[in-house]
Parts: structure tokens; sequence; C-alpha cells
């Protein structure tokens, strides 16, 4: 059991470990003095050295990342539930959606910390949340419409109201999109929290930590506080694929029976 | 006229033309009649575009008519359909991945606001008929083609519908497998004495399966010849005897007639 486990990861651990191999060597022959890029040592040592203040600016960037994330996505659901429900939602948020959207949402940023003040994470959730929205928006979007005509056959063939033919098939149906969006915008949501807090919000957080050190030419501390952000990526992704798995067992491979 | 009673479903004069008006304006069917006896088994065969499957939606109130009168079961297509009055089967089986066989067995039955207990009953007997009483529990993917045709049929059946239409529900399968289903549908007729409508590309199928084809043809849709089969119950010897092939010889020329007059 132990060694199937370690088999499927193994792969990943070979590439990941010979890729910071690799980063490590190289750099002691191109880039001894560390100038460009600081070897993984380095980045290692300077978060260990400094865990106890990466650690708190994670949970502060952590608290925005996490509200934003569940703010765009519950405004990403609902709108998908209104335009797939109602033509005249379709005809109007929809277009609507897409020009929020077409707005370089990071640009907003400074009008927002003008909005709600410099220090105020709301302009930093506001921004997650507007990033996050549009991808769930869309494929959620796309997951409740996506019917195969088989299938609406079959549910006006039983006289099915609307709402059972949503909650029997266009919800189930929807559900893979979903994840798939989630995966993405948890991603997401790393992006736009560390990059609005360039702008304002906290400053014991994730962004500012990484500002701060890059312009001390503190290399390896500003990339120790980038590992911080990765690893909250990751960490999210795999929640979101948790909740993929639990959601959806019917999607656990088994295999096809012979005719 | 025929009784009533007798007649599951009657079609006089029903034209159907789709995008009426417009530039892609269709005529799928023109001046369409049919009766089926209750309890009879038809088939409708054609050439793609004949409109069989027109007419199929058409009865299961899927679709309307342009002109003309049609019954089902004495009342007006649509309302058989809120009455629930037919199953229908798909060429793509149309199962819910996410349901279990016997969830997709128990889903119309569901929607009827039938009690737990009850639903499993009735898919347990419905699966049981189809001769999957020990797959209720798995997944779609995890059945083959022919498996989930008859997961579709037992879906069908699952509230006992007097009408079963059937929209070339074996056309996506191997010949053997095809063959084999053939028998079990007639055996599921004899058993349950439903009116089974079924369209169809295959002669041999029409033939093999019907008390009746109706031999449709194109542009517009129209019927041109309605063939009675009387070849007595079906058995593995039916598809080697000369009557079976005197029958598939006479809907073959009533297509081939169809096509150079065309």
């Amino acid at each position: 059991m132990i060694s199937r486990a370690f088999r499927g990861f193994a792969p990943a651990v070979v590439v990941g470990v010979g890729g910071l191999a690799f980063w490590e060597l190289s750099l002691l022959i191109i880039d001894p003095e560390g100038f460009v890029l600081p070897p993984p040592s380095s980045i290692l040592a300077a978060f260990n050295e400094n865990f106890e203040e990466i650690w708190v600016a994670s949970m502060n960037t952590g608290f925005i990342v996490v509200t934003g994330l569940i703010g765009g996505v519950v405004l990403g659901v609902v709108w998908a539930l209104l335009v797939s429900r109602f033509r005249l939602a379709n005809e109007t948020l929809t277009p609507l959606a897409i020009s929020l959207n077409a707005i370089p949402i990071i640009a907003l940023a400074p009008i927002f910390n003008a909005w709600y003040g410099l220090l105020s994470p709301v302009s930093n959730q506001a921004i997650v949340v507007i990033l996050v929205f549009f991808p769930v928006f869309i494929n959620t979007t796309k997951g409740l419409t996506d019917v195969g005509a088989t299938e609406i056959e079959l549910m006006r063939s039983y006289a099915a109201s609307s709402w059972q033919v949503t909650r029997t098939v266009r919800f189930p149906n929807a559900m893979p999109y979903f994840f798939t969006s989630l995966k993405i915008a948890s991603s997401l949501a790393v992006i736009g929290a560390i990059v609005a807090e360039y702008f304002g919000g906290r400053q014991d957080a994730l962004g500012p930590l990484i500002v701060q050190n890059a312009g001390l030419t503190r290399y390896a501390e500003a990339w120790a506080a980038v590992l911080a952000g990765s690893v909250m990526g990751i960490l999210l992704y795999l929640v979101s694929g948790a909740f993929e798995r639990v959601s959806m067992p019917w999607r656990r491979d088994a295999e096809t029976i012979g005719a | 006229m025929t009784d009533p009673d007798r007649c599951a479903v009657e079609i006089s004069n029903v034209s159907k033309v789709f995008n009426h008006g417009r530039p892609n304006e269709v005529h799928a069917l023109e001046d369409v009649s049919l009766t089926i006896d209750e309890g009879s088994f038809v088939s409708l065969i054609g050439p793609s575009g004949c409109g069989k499957s027109t007419l199929l939606r058409l009865i299961g109130a899927l679709t309307h008519p342009t002109k003309g009168d049609m019954s089902v079961n004495g009342k007006t297509a649509n309302q058989a359909r809120l009455d629930r009055d037919y199953g229908m089967a798909f060429q793509t089986s149309g199962l819910f991945k996410w349901r279990s066989v016997t969830e997709n067995v128990e889903l119309p039955l569901q929607l009827m606001g039938w009690s737990k207990t009850e639903r499993k009953d009735r898919a347990a007997e419905m699966l049981d008929l189809v001769k999957l009483g020990e797959f209720g529990d798995h997944h779609p993917h995890e059945l083959s083609g022919g498996m989930r045709q008859r997961v579709a049929i037992a879906r069908a059946l699952s509230f006992r519908p007097s009408l079963l239409l059937m929209d070339e529900p074996f056309g996506a399968l191997d010949e053997m497998t095809r063959e084999h289903m053939q028998t079990e549908l007639l055996d599921i007729w004899a058993k349950t004495g439903k009116t089974i409508v079924f369209v169809t590309h295959s002669i041999p199928e029409a033939v093999f399966l019907s008390q009746r084809v109706i031999v449709m043809s194109p542009r517009p849709g129209r019927i041109s010849s309605d063939i009675p089969v009387d070849l007595g119950k079906r058995a593995f010897e039916t598809r080697e005897a000369p009557a079976f092939f005197e029958r598939v010889t006479e809907v073959r020329e009533a297509l081939r007639f169809e096509e150079s007059s065309a």
C-alpha cells in the first residue's frame, strides 16, 4: 500500500528534488554571489529564520484570500444560477460580468484604497472577489446549461417541472465545471490578494513583506515570502480537490464490465 | 374511425414544418395519417430526413404538429405526456452518470413523488425484468452499451406507462448484442403487453420485431407503405425462415421504390 502510494508520488518527487538540485548547483557556477536568484538553500534558511514574521503575514494574507475566495465563489454561483434560469438575467447580467472581467482588476486597487481607506482589508477582499467570481461564473453557467438534448427530452417525457430539471439534472451536471473553476479560482485568489497588498491594506502581510525585502535587496527573504504564498495556493488547490472528490463519488474510477 | 378505446395512437392529416416561413423552412412531415392499435408493436423505418423521429416526438408531445389532429390514449398528445402515459428510450441511453443504475430507474418515480420503499421495490422488479438484477449499485460508466440500453428500457417502463416510444434504441450496438436485445425486447413486450412504437434504420430489425412496418420517405416526410408482418411468435429460427426474408425483401423493395421515384 505504502509502496504503491510512493510509486504514485515518486515521479513528482524526483522532478522536484532534481529541479532544486539543478537550481542550487547551476547558481554555484553562473551566479555564486546570488545577485539575480538566491539558491534554494538560502531561501529555506531565510524561511526558517523569519518563520514568525512569515507565519503572521501568511495568516493575514490568508484571511483576505479565504474570505475573498468564498465571497467570489458565492457571487459567481448565484450569478450563474440567475443567468441560467432567467432570460432577462442572461441578457443583462452576462454582458455586465464580461465587462467587469474586462477591467484590469489590479488597476482598481488604488481606487478601492481611496474608497475604503489605505489600511482597510475591504479593498483587498473586493479585488479577490472580483478576480475570483468570473471563472466561477463562466464555468458554472456552462455546466448548468450544457445538458444534452436527450436528457432534456427525457425529463420532458416525464412531465418534470422546471425546478425538478434544475435539481436533478442541471445541478449535478454543473458540479465538475464548478470544481474546475474552484481550482482556478483558488490560485487566482492568492495572486489577487498579494498584488492587492502591494497597494494597501495591512502592512504585516505577504505582499508588503515581499516589496520591503526586495527593496532592501534581501532577495532570499523576499523569495521566502513568495514560497509561503505558493504553499497557500497549493493547499487551497488540494482542499478544492478534496471537496470535489467528496461531492462527486461517481467520478471515482471503476472498470467497465464487458458486454 | 376505429374505437378510440382500442387505439393507442391516432394521427390524421398531420404536417410538421420546422422554421415555418423562414428561409431554412423544412417540411419534416406532410399529411401523415396513422392509427396504432393498443398492444401492438409498430416500427417506423425510412432514410434519414423522412421524419420518423419527428413522428415519434409528435406522439410524445415533445414537439407539436403544425397542422392536423392527433390523439394518444384518447386524449391530446400533451395531456398523455402530462399523464405519463408513455415511456421513452433513445439511441443514447441518457442515463445520468451521477446516479447508480437503481437510482436511474427510480428517477421518474422520484419525480412522480413515490416513496423510497415503493421506488426501491419497483426498480428491483424492473431490473430483474431486463436481467440486470445484480447491477443496481453500479454506475452507468461501469456498464456495456447493451446493459445501458437495458437500464434505459427498465427506466422507461418503471412507472408502467401503456405506451413505449423507442428512437433507434439499439442503433449504437454491435450486431450480436443487437439481436440479443431484440429478443429481450419481444420478451418484455410479451410479458407487459405495452404498445410499442419503434424507430429504426434496420430492415431486419423492423421485420423481426414488429407486427407492422411503416415505411416512410423523405422531402417531404410521408408514409409510403404500411406492411403487415405476420411471422407468429419469434424465435431464433425466425431470422432464417423464408417468410422472414420475404418480408425483409418487401420492405427493402418499398424503400427502393421510394428512392427511385423521389
